[in-house]
């Protein structure tokens, strides 16, 4: 053997061993020696959202001001293509903060799988807390095992905005816009792209992220189902008579050019490209000039208003696995879903805490912001995301059926559908 | 009295492993740690973990991923997703690398000649490939949305569905944009490979009565052979791994994953949905066929 290959070889040796033993070192085992009387400083990642930064700045200082030994060191969530991917990495690096106060219901069960995150019911008053804040709404939010990895916080229900002026220069009314049942909407929707000046009644995104169908598909399913979550015992709901009444709405809008097929790069309403636009209070700040209104999602035959619910785009605050001093991140995560605190949440950002007592627990806010009243009644009745295993995976799977035969109508929705809940159901079976 | 080696026991162990100078091996372990690191470890990760059932947990977290040997694999193959994102690259490659070659080797000759204005058009050819993929994706969209600029210039010639919600116009789009982006860059190596071809080359080619379209297939393309290699293997690994179109441009791969690209896969699968040894097995099959592409093209360019 001459020198060099024996040389080449050596090389090649001293690096696969590198790799092999790099590979090796994937697994692990198990410390979790933490125990949740620690107590000292902590990190927490806060949305970028400018008034939830705000408000987390507020919350910091007021915390830090009278805990010098147990100081929070807050930063906005570092930027990347999701919170959720970013969050997934970090747990992954374990370097997670203690708190992420931007938690998303669907990712949960993914972070659970991870095991990035810290069961609330281990402490003493956990379960008790958060049962006390939510009411019944907390048990959507309880994992499969019957703890609560996630602290809801903050809900931002899902409603359909209409631009006033639109309305009105297309003849509508403007108090009472025509736009309860799947009729009236349709006809609203023709009159507005034919005189109100917009490209599009309603313009949700057509992409194909898992999270879309939560502003287009699933706020209506839940209201006309009466409340039914996307999966239900391991079942899929979307193939009832009232998710293909819902999709089959959404369809005639594309198909008549009512909602648009394009991507658009900015926020169709704020721009004034769509007369409406189907989102929570939270979008309130970006739009600026534009004259709005609110009123509930459609249903087939116009339900009562105040019986509707829908889908409440909530994020949820929680404790990851990586945190050593849980007991101050306990204490604080407490102290930020205050009354108090999410008092100033509200004032901050016009998010709705959740909370059993949004309307009387903040009564000089909604005097000062009756325009908000609305939501706070909505907040009350607002269905989450099921909280099942593979849950990013089924809403894709979802997403991948709707665009085929709602959007695109590349194929029968029913058989789409049904196709789609095999795949479904064999995903929340699979732990 | 101290013993003298005997000429017949040859060089010892260590000068035998290290050579006459071991000091060289301080000087590349640089570089190897970093191919080691960089390279190595992560390819050999990946392959690793295509066998599993992986995905990505918190350290100490006590977690299985079981061994399941080609399973990830034939998942893909047999998956209409997949096989569509593969056929897409094809799709990609045929419109993005002789396209790249053609009108890069056309315009960098241009370039070279004496024209008005050179300096400037040489910066303004580089500009896409320095300005970030987001921002001159919106001034795309706007292009070829159904009211934007093309369909105004083509008018009845506007398909319909627009470009980029059309199945059949949204991966040569992509194509397209991306030759666009990339095209600067590659004006670049055949300038560098130009200023090479001695000037004596294309003076007796006039002499012999060469035009100069005779010229440049004469002199020219010959003449930046290694470079055109060398486009058309970067050209070829650049654009098997597009991802930032499909996820921006058509709205994650659509119109309903029309679109959709192998990387883009992958990171649906493996940092969304959490299948990491699914998406790594992706990764491995993606490489495997860059690879025997990038052979092919090598084969076919330097056969002479």
């Amino acid at each position: 053997m001459t020198n060099w290959r024996r040389r080449l070889y050596l090389a090649a040796a001293l690096t696969l061993s590198i790799a092999l033993a790099a590979c090796g070192g994937g697994g692990g085992s198990t410390s979790s020696s933490e125990t949740n009387t620690t107590r000292g400083p902590i990190k927490i990642w806060y949305s970028n959202n400018a008034e939830e930064v705000k408000w987390g700045e507020a919350v910091v200082a007021a915390w830090n001001k009278d805990h010098a030994n147990e100081q929070v060191t807050a930063e906005q969530i570092p930027a990347g293509k999701s919170s959720e991917e970013v969050i997934g990495a970090s747990i992954t690096a374990g370097n997670t903060p203690c708190l992420i106060f931007n938690t998303a219901p669907a990712a949960v069960p993914q972070f659970q799988k991870q095991g990035g995150l810290v069961a609330l019911d281990s402490f003493s008053d956990g379960a008790s807390y958060i049962q006390a804040r939510t009411g019944p709404r907390a048990d959507q939010y309880k994992s499969p095992d019957g703890k609560f990895y996630q602290m809801p916080w903050k809900t931002n229900p899902v409603m359909i905005f209409y631009n006033k002026d639109v309305f009105a220069k297309a003849g509508l009314d403007t108090k009472n816009p025509p736009l309860k049942t799947y009729d009236e909407f349709l006809a609203s929707a023709k009159t507005l792209v034919a005189k109100g000046g917009v490209q599009a009644a309603i313009w949700p995104a057509p992409s194909s992220e898992f999270f879309q169908p939560w502003f287009d598909f699933y706020p209506l399913f839940i209201a006309q189902s009466g409340g039914k979550q996307l999966v239900q015992d391991g079942q899929a709901q979307f193939t009832s008579p009232d998710g293909i009444a819902v999709a089959e709405f959404w369809k005639q809008l594309y198909d008549q050019g009512l909602a648009q097929r394009e991507l658009y790069k900015g926020d169709a309403f704020g721009d004034k490209k769509a007369a409406m636009a189907i989102v929570g209070p939270w979008a309130i700040a970006v739009y600026g000039k534009v004259k709005w209104g609110v009123v509930p999602v459609p249903t087939k035959d116009g339900k009562d208003p105040s019986q509707i619910q829908t889908f409440s785009d909530e994020k949820s605050s929680a404790m990851y696995s990586s945190c050593k001093n849980r007991a101050t991140a306990w204490d604080f995560l407490k102290l930020a879903t205050s009354q108090e605190s999410d008092g100033k949440l509200l004032e901050m950002t016009g998010q709705m805490p959740m909370r059993t007592d949004v309307p009387t627990a903040f009564p000089a806010y909604f005097k000062s912001h009756p325009e908000y009243t609305i939501f706070a009644e909505q907040a009350a009745r607002t269905v989450e995301v099921p909280n099942v295993p593979n849950s990013v995976e089924i809403w894709q799977t979802f997403r991948d059926a709707y665009s085929q035969a709602v959007i695109f109508g590349k194929s029968d929705v029913q058989s789409a559908f049904n196709q789609a809940a095999e795949k479904v159901k064999t995903l929340a079976a699979r732990s | 009295m101290s013993a003298i080696a005997s000429p017949a026991t040859g060089p010892s162990l260590g000068r035998r492993l290290f050579g006459r100078q071991p000091l060289g091996y301080l000087f590349v372990a640089p570089y190897v740690v970093f191919l080691a690191a960089i390279f190595a470890y992560p390819l050999g990760f990946a392959v690793y973990i295509s066998f599993r059932d992986y995905f990505f947990a918190a350290p100490g977290a006590i977690v299985e991923r079981p061994f399941v040997g080609l399973q990830n694999y034939t998942d893909a193959l047999a998956d209409p997703v997949f096989r569509r994102a593969m056929l897409n690259v094809v799709i990609f490659l045929i419109i993005n690398v002789p396209l790249t070659v053609a009108v890069g080797l056309v315009l960098a000759t241009a370039l070279n000649a004496a024209i008005p204005f050179r300096t400037f058009f040489r910066a303004s050819y580089f500009v896409p490939y320095v300005t970030a993929s987001v921002a001159v994706i919106g001034v795309w969209l706007w292009l070829f949305s159904t009211g934007g600029l093309v369909n105004n210039l083509v008018g009845p010639l506007a398909p319909d569905p627009s470009w980029l919600v059309n199945s059949f116009w949204a991966m040569p789009i992509i194509a397209l944009f991306a030759t666009w982006k990339q095209l600067g860059f590659y004006i670049l190596l055949y300038l560098a490979a130009l200023q090479n071809i001695p000037d004596e080359l294309y003076e007796a080619a006039e002499v012999d009565g060469a035009g100069p379209v005779r010229r440049f297939r004469a002199v020219t393309v010959p003449g930046v052979r290694p470079t055109t290699t060398l486009v058309v293997i970067a050209a070829t690994i650049t654009g098997a791994n597009f991802f930032t179109e499909p996820y921006l441009l058509t709205g994650r791969g659509g119109p309903n994953g029309a679109s959709v690209s192998p990387v883009l896969l992958m990171y649906t699968q493996g940092i969304e949905q959490g299948h990491a040894g699914y998406a790594a097995a992706i990764g491995v099959l993606l490489a495997i066929m860059v690879m025997a592409v990038s052979l092919v093209n090598r084969y076919l360019l330097e056969r002479s």
